[in-house]
This record gives C-alpha cells, structure tokens and sequence, in this order.
C-alpha cells in the first residue's frame, strides 16, 4: 500500500497530460479534499466506537457521567498499565448471565429476518411492474416510491398507530364488512412490528431491486419463451438471477438496521416484544447504565459486522461497475 | 416492448402505490377531523391547525429543529462532496479502504449504536450536550448520504471535460468550479435535500446527543405520541408532509426546466 504511494508521489511533477486529482493532489486544495472529511470521520464516527469499547470494559457508578472511566491515558504507561488490571468484562458477563438479552438478540435477528424476507416479497413485484412500465412513465414512478422516504419516519410509523387500534381504521373497515365479529388485536403485537417495518423499508427494497431490472434485457425472457421455456421457469431461470445483486443490496440495507430499530417496536410493539435497541435504549435512558448499553452496543456491531462488510463489498463493486 | 406491460404488472404497482400511501392520506384526512377521537369523523375542521401554533412547545421545537437541519444540511453537504470527490478520484491513497468503509458503514448503522457512539464522545471531549451536539452528529450521518449521492453522479461524469479546460490552461481549483461543479450540481442539490429531511426527521441519535433547551420536533411528537394519538399530532405531521412535498415538486420542475433548457441549448449548438 505505502509503495503504491510513494511511487504515486515520486512520478514525475511536470507532466501536463496529468489528470485533474493527480495535478490536484500535488496542491494543497487537492490534500485538503480528502483530509477534511477523513479527520471528520475519524474522530466522529471511528473514535466514539473505540470509546463505547472503553466503557463497556468500565465499572457502572452513580455519578455523572455514570460510569468509572479507565484506560485513562494521561497518567503515563505506568498509570496505564495499572489501569489495565482493573479492566473488567463485568458488563459482559451480565449480558450472558441474564437471558434476557441472548432473547432480545435473538429476536431482533429473527424479526428482522422475517421482515427482510416480507419486505422483498412485497417489493419484488411493485419493482419488477415498474421496470417493464411504459419508458414515458417510469420516472414518475420512480418519483412515487422515493416521496414516502422523505416524509418523516417517525410519522409513517406514527400513522400506523390510528390504523391497526383495536378502535382503529383497519378494524372499522373489517366490521363493517362483517369479515370479522370482534375486533382483532394487532397493534402491540409481533405483527404490527412486521407491519411498520415492512412499509417503512419497502423503498430500500424497491429501488436496488428496480435499478438492476431496468437494466434486464428482456429479449432474454422472450428468447427462452419461443424455446418452449413456462413463465415460472424463465423467472427463475434468467430473472431472478440477474436481479440477484439488486436482491442482495435490497436485504441488505433493509435487514441491517432493521436489526437495531428503536421506533417501530417502540410504538407498534408495544412493551411485551423484545428488540434488542429497545433495550439497548431502556438500559440507557430509563436504567442509566451506560457500561451495560455501551455493551449491548458493542455485541450489537460485532453482530453486524459481517453484513455491513458485505455490504460494503457490494457498494465498491457497483461503484467500479459505474466506471 | 412496452405493449406487453401486463395486468399482473400493474396491479402490483397500483396495490404497491396504494400500500405506500393509504397511512399518509388518512394520517392528513383525520387531521381535519372535529372530534378529538382520531378515529372517528365528527366532521371537518382546521382547529387542530389553530391550537398547534398556540403551542409554544412544539413551535420552539420546530424552530430549533429547522436551525439544526439547514446548518447540519449544508455542511454536510460541503464534506460529502469532498468525501465523493475522494472516493471517485483518488483511487490510492493510504487508508483508502478505510475511508470508503467510514463513509458507507453510516448508511446502514442501527441509529442507537450511532447516538450511543457519538454521546459517549462528546461527554468524553467534555462537550455540554445540546444545539451544538446534534448538530454535529447531524453531520456526521447525514454527509455520508451526501456522499453517496454525488458520487453516483461523479462516476457517469464525462472527465474529458477538465481536461480540455486544463488543457486550456485552467489552474484545476478554477476548472473545479467552473467545469465540475455546475456539471454536478442537480446531485448536490438533491443531497443537501436528502440531508435536510434525513435531519428533520431523525429522533434516535437526536434523542442521544441533544441535552436540554435543544428538544428538537421529532423528540417532542415522540414525547407527546407515547401519551397517545391526538389530532393536534397528525396537524403537525400534515404541515411537515406539506412542506416536504412542496420542496420536491419545486426541486423536481426546476430539474425538470434545465433538462428542457439543455436539450435546447444542445440542439442550437448542434444547429448553429
């Protein structure tokens, strides 16, 4: 890595048919571009982690800010070494010793999954009929599906709430009908957290998934129809695998966070459902245990990693493809 | 081809549409209703509207919540730009690997493990948690959004362009802002967009990092949400939905207008 660098700075300086980041590199405007938001990131995005590790690892206490700090580095190596004795996994061991967080964990994992799934199930079909839409109308299709993602999220979730009471707009509707005699319990059940996450993703799921199905050449399908070739077979034959990436970056961004959601299980699942950033937020705000959230945290993210890489993986790739 | 769009087609889109939409119209409609059940049409009327703007806590709310997404908004647009500029030009430079993960790993980061990170920061740095606080985490997630928006427009950017102005003898701090960032503008535009609503709307890592006198809108309907759901709440989110959509139909007409404008400007440069 650093002998790509130096051979990059040791090229030689006046060489007009340089592009425009090599002749800008050499100038202090061009060093700045990339200094200015590296620094940013480091110390606002790296730095706190490697602060949430610190606290994990630190003794709970009554007092503000509520924990004993350790590793603290202004005593010297000696201090540090000291410190370093009185590291304690106590917040780690808590975390295994009372079930309820493996369960909160694993619920997140599963409700999220369940979701993901859900979400490309709805979503597939709403992005497969807007890439085979009418050229002419496509945008504004395109436009429909992004306007929700600018209005509020917490009010989406919000809107919910007046539907799926047992009072609610959903049950009026049901009764009405005479479909059910009694009105069915939804909110603050499992179900409604699907619900909210389900609508709240649905545009993650459908954008990825309709960029790689506009790009689909359709006279595959019709090739593979003239050869005798059933509908359903086609599908899953040729267009399904070519929307493959679209599917992957799709569940990815909506299984990701859905892991860690406060808002929906907040105020749709009520308080008997279990998510892991519900608690992680109740240990923090209601129970002020900042060693134990910041645990929480850190197993969370370790939980995550893998996904978030991949996602990575499949963000730099399509950047290269772009090119 | 395009004959064959199929009833199956758009039966999904329409039932899709209708899934997507349906909560936010009846969300606006019962923010009309007269009775205080949200529930239950009593009838129309616009005192909700009324009582809102008496309500001095959530008009401070609004106000702090406005001043953090433009200052946030435009910042943040200021560093994802350079972040794209990073990402698409300098393809080596040591560390790079770290940054295009510090750059995407934000997009998907459940927002409880950011607020947490980037609260346990500021109480480390002995920053009093407040305006100041929010909105600088507001520009810490938001510019990475930023920076995914201009990159995808800086990938399809025809780079023959600096050239031939470089060629021309154009120092390349001047060609930037002649050449490149007219060219890439509608993408800035938008994203200072993006990051405005992504600021507005966000309550998690605002709920962390903001201390008191800086409750922004979102934690204060949230607040006041947990209490139950009033009609008074659904005026607020309507004014919100209203504004919002009013900022994407007029971003998107004058989009709209310079793609017309340029098409006419090529077809006279192609004339002429």
């Amino acid at each position: 890595m650093s002998d790509i660098a130096a051979t990059a700075s040791a090229a030689p300086p006046v060489d007009v048919s340089a592009s425009l980041p090599a002749r800008l590199a050499k100038g202090f405007v061009g060093r700045l571009v990339i200094i200015v938001p590296y620094l940013w990131l480091l110390f606002f995005f790296l730095v706190p982690f490697v602060i949430v590790f610190k606290i994990s690892l630190s003794q709970s206490a009554i007092s503000m800010p509520p924990y004993t700090p350790v590793l603290d580095f202004s005593s010297g190596w000696s201090g540090f070494v000291g410190k370093l004795k009185q590291l304690s996994f106590d917040n780690y061991l808590w975390l295994t010793q009372d079930a309820l967080y493996f369960k909160a964990y694993l619920s997140s994992v599963v409700i999220a999954g369940i979701s993901t799934i859900l979400t490309l199930l709805v979503g597939y079909p709403i992005a497969y009929g807007m890439a085979r839409a009418p050229a002419t109308i496509r945008p504004t299709l395109l436009m429909l599906v992004i306007l929700p993602f600018w209005t509020s999220f917490l009010i989406r979730v919000y809107a919910w709430i007046g539907i799926l009471k047992p009072e609610g707009l959903l049950n009026q509707l049901l009764l009405s009908l005479h479909v059910i005699s009694e009105p069915l319990v939804i909110l603050n059940t499992y179900t409604a957290i699907f619900i909210g996450i389900v609508y709240s993703y649905l545009p993650f799921m459908v954008l990825p998934l309709y960029s790689s199905l506009e790009k689909m050449d359709y006279s595959l399908i019709e090739a593979a129809k003239d050869l005798g070739c059933p509908p359903t077979s086609a599908f899953w034959k040729i267009t399904f695998p070519l929307s493959l990436p679209g599917v992957i970056a799709g569940c990815l961004l909506v299984f990701i966070p859905a892991v860690g959601e406060f808002v929906i299980p907040d105020l749709l699942g009520g308080s008997q459902t279990l998510m892991i950033g519900r608690t992680l937020w109740n240990e923090f705000f209601s129970n002020r245990d900042w060693p134990v959230s910041s645990a929480v945290a850190v197993i969370l993210l370790l939980l995550l990693i893998v996904p978030i890489m991949i996602f990575q993986q499949a963000q730099a790739r399509a950047q290269e493809q772009g090119k | 081809m395009n004959a064959t769009w199929s009833r199956f087609n758009i039966t999904s889109v329409v039932l899709g549409f209708a899934f997507l939409y349906l909560p936010i119209v009846l969300l606006v409609i019962f923010s009309f209703n007269e009775s205080k059940l949200v529930t239950v049409w009593g009838g129309f009327s616009t005192k909700w509207y009324v009582s809102l703007f008496q309500n001095q806590g959530l008009m401070d709310a609004a106000w702090v919540t406005i001043r953090v997404g433009l200052i946030s908004a435009t910042v943040a647009t200021v560093l994802g730009t350079m972040a794209a500029l990073t990402l698409t030009r300098y393809t080596r430079f040591r560390g790079r690997l770290l940054f295009s993960g510090m750059v995407f790993a934000p997009l998907v980061m459940p927002e409880v493990i950011t607020g947490l990170s980037l609260l346990l920061l500021f109480v480390a740095v002995g920053l009093d948690r407040g305006f100041l606080t929010v909105t600088l985490a507001h520009i810490t997630f938001t510019m990475c959004f930023v920076a995914v928006v201009v990159q995808s427009r800086l990938v399809s950017f025809d780079r023959s362009l600096e050239e031939a102005a470089m060629d021309l003898g154009a120092p390349p701090v001047k060609t930037f802002f002649q050449i490149t960032l007219p060219v890439i503008m509608p993408a800035i535009v938008s994203g200072w967009m993006l990051a405005f609503t992504l600021s507005l709307d966000d309550l998690v890592i605002a709920s962390f990092t903001s201390g008191p006198g800086a409750t922004t809108l979102p934690m204060k309907i949230y607040s006041q949400v947990r209490l139950g759901v009033t009609p008074e709440i659904n005026a607020a989110c309507t004014i919100l939905i209203a504004v919002v959509a009013i900022g994407v139909v007029i971003a998107s007409i004058a989009n709209k207008r310079r793609e017309v404008q340029r098409l006419r400007d090529e077809q006279a440069a192609q004339r002429g």
